[in-house]
């Protein structure tokens, strides 16, 4: 064929129509914000029952997490991140989602190999790099400390 | 006989005799619903998981196929069936309770075109009586195969597609006169790479090959887009169609008014929100057994050249930062009778 990759490549990335970005960010600054306003009505709440702030956050986190958990079982979570996206994903309860679905998805292969091996494949990464650069993190501020600066 | 570099011309061609097509509920919903045989509403086909889902809808698409064309069982000689799951376990399994030789095929969502290719040359050298084609494809088990498990939160781009659930099945007999069409003529396609990566945009990688397999059918048969009523491409949707009918005006030919694709047919992409448009075998398949062939039966159009397209991808490709490669193979099916 004539046409060279490259050339292709361009004229490909010309005729594919792109989201729109503008109502994209809308929309995840709604759904976002709606979680987090949630969440800070959760925590004051549970403060106002006498709660210190830490216990507060906890029970916060339980409570989106439970609350995603439950949404996914119910196949409405998927609907909400398709609207939301970044504002569904960013927060806990995107978290929450993504080692949910394939816990459901991959029951069918087993405790073991199905739930077991699988319930990670998409949250693995995050869980890994997370763990890998707050260690690195660390010991930043340990030298930075070690020496003084900070 | 044998014509140019990639095609056949028969003789004699094979007849498809009978077709089936049976499809899920969103495909039910769409522009196409009411040709399909069936619409299952089931999702699980009555199964416990998708792959079986998978597999009792070929099985039942494969019955259904015999029991419309009134034939038995025993005088199918060949199964040319395949889908998109590893192994092709909805074919091995879905296949099992025919007891019918089983050529399993792997074309990606080109299959129904492959099986079709295979069979009519079978048929057409005499080596068969009467074989069955099929390919079928799920919803379920291509995400899960290939993208994200059902539960998980995500937007698609804009060319993504939709992979259809459905399965087309055709029986292709021998020496006979009368029957839904006849394949007249087959052009096989050849890999085609043209370095496309995002496997979001699969029409963008799959064009270049139907162009080359469209292109390679005209140079065969010595004959351009005027000697077809139309041209149908298997799952290219509405980015791949673009440029197809660039690559087409490139070289001279216009497939504006004459060019659809199955893809594009299937689903009303305002209302059924499903982007580019259908794909995976079961598009193809579905959508030649329901809106294709019974307007080449009652003669709307009278010679058609049926381009499924496959992307052959893998997970373990895709991730180690592999192009993706396209297929695309041609039928020329055509209108028995005057």
């Amino acid at each position: 064929m004539e046409v060279n990759k490259k050339a292709y490549e361009a004229y490909v990335k010309e005729v594919t129509p792109v989201n729109k970005k503008f109502p994209n960010i809308i929309r995840a600054f709604l759904v976002g914000g709606i979680i987090c306003t949630i969440g800070q009505i959760c925590t004051t709440l549970i403060m106002n029952q006498g709660a210190e702030k830490d216990t507060a956050s906890a029970w916060t986190t339980l409570i989106l997490i439970a609350a995603s958990v439950i949404l996914t079982g119910l196949n409405i979570y998927p609907k909400i991140a398709k609207f939301g996206g970044a504002g569904a994903l960013v927060p806990i309860t995107g978290f929450a989602n993504s080692v949910v679905a394939p816990a459901v998805e991959f029951k069918a292969e087993g405790q073991i190999f199905g739930i077991g091996c699988k319930i990670f494949t998409i949250a693995g990464p995050v869980i890994l790099y997370g763990i890998l650069s707050s260690w690195v993190l660390g010991v930043i501020a340990y030298v930075l400390k070690a020496f003084g600066i900070v | 006989m044998q014509v140019g570099k990639a095609s056949i011309k028969f003789e004699e061609p094979p007849v498809i005799e009978s077709m089936a097509s049976i499809v899920g509920k969103k495909e039910g919903q769409g522009p196409l619903g009411k040709l399909f045989d069936v619409v299952e509403q089931d999702d699980m086909f009555g199964a416990d998981t998708w792959e079986q889902a998978e597999s009792a809808l070929q099985k039942q698409t494969a019955d259904l196929a015999i029991e419309k064309g009134d034939v038995r069982k025993k005088d199918i000689r060949y199964l040319f069936a395949g889908d998109l799951l590893g192994q092709l376990i909805a074919t091995s399994f879905g296949t099992v309770d025919l007891e019918i030789p089983l050529f399993g095929l792997f074309g990606a969502c080109s299959t129904m075109g492959e099986a079709l290719n295979l069979g009519a040359m079978t048929v057409a050298a005499g080596y068969a009586d009467k074989v069955l084609a099929m390919a079928s494809s799920h919803f379920a088990t291509a995400e899960k195969q290939f993208r994200f498990p059902l539960g998980y939160g995500s937007q698609r781009p804009s060319s993504a597609s939709w992979t259809v659930t459905g399965c087309g099945a055709v029986i292709l007999t021998k020496n006979r006169k009368e029957g839904i069409a006849a394949i007249t003529g087959i052009t096989t396609g050849r890999m085609v790479d043209m370095g496309i990566r995002d496997s979001m945009n699969m029409g963008a990688a799959m064009a270049p090959a139907a162009f080359h397999t469209i292109q390679q059918n005209f140079d065969d048969f010595n004959v351009d887009e005027n000697y077809y009523d139309k041209i149908i491409t298997g799952d290219l949707g509405k980015v791949g169609r673009t440029i197809l009918l660039d690559f087409m005006k490139n070289k001279g030919h216009d497939l504006e008014t004459i060019h659809t694709d199955c893809g594009i047919e299937i689903f009303d992409p305002d209302s059924q929100d499903t982007h580019a448009g259908g794909s995976g075998c079961g598009c193809a398949a579905s959508t030649l057994c329901s809106y294709i062939l019974p307007k080449i039966k009652d003669g709307t159009w009278k010679r058609v050249l049926f381009v499924p397209t496959g992307a052959l991808l893998s997970t373990v490709s895709f991730n180690e930062g592999e192009t993706i490669p396209a297929i695309a193979h041609g039928v020329v099916i055509e209108h028995i009778g005057n």
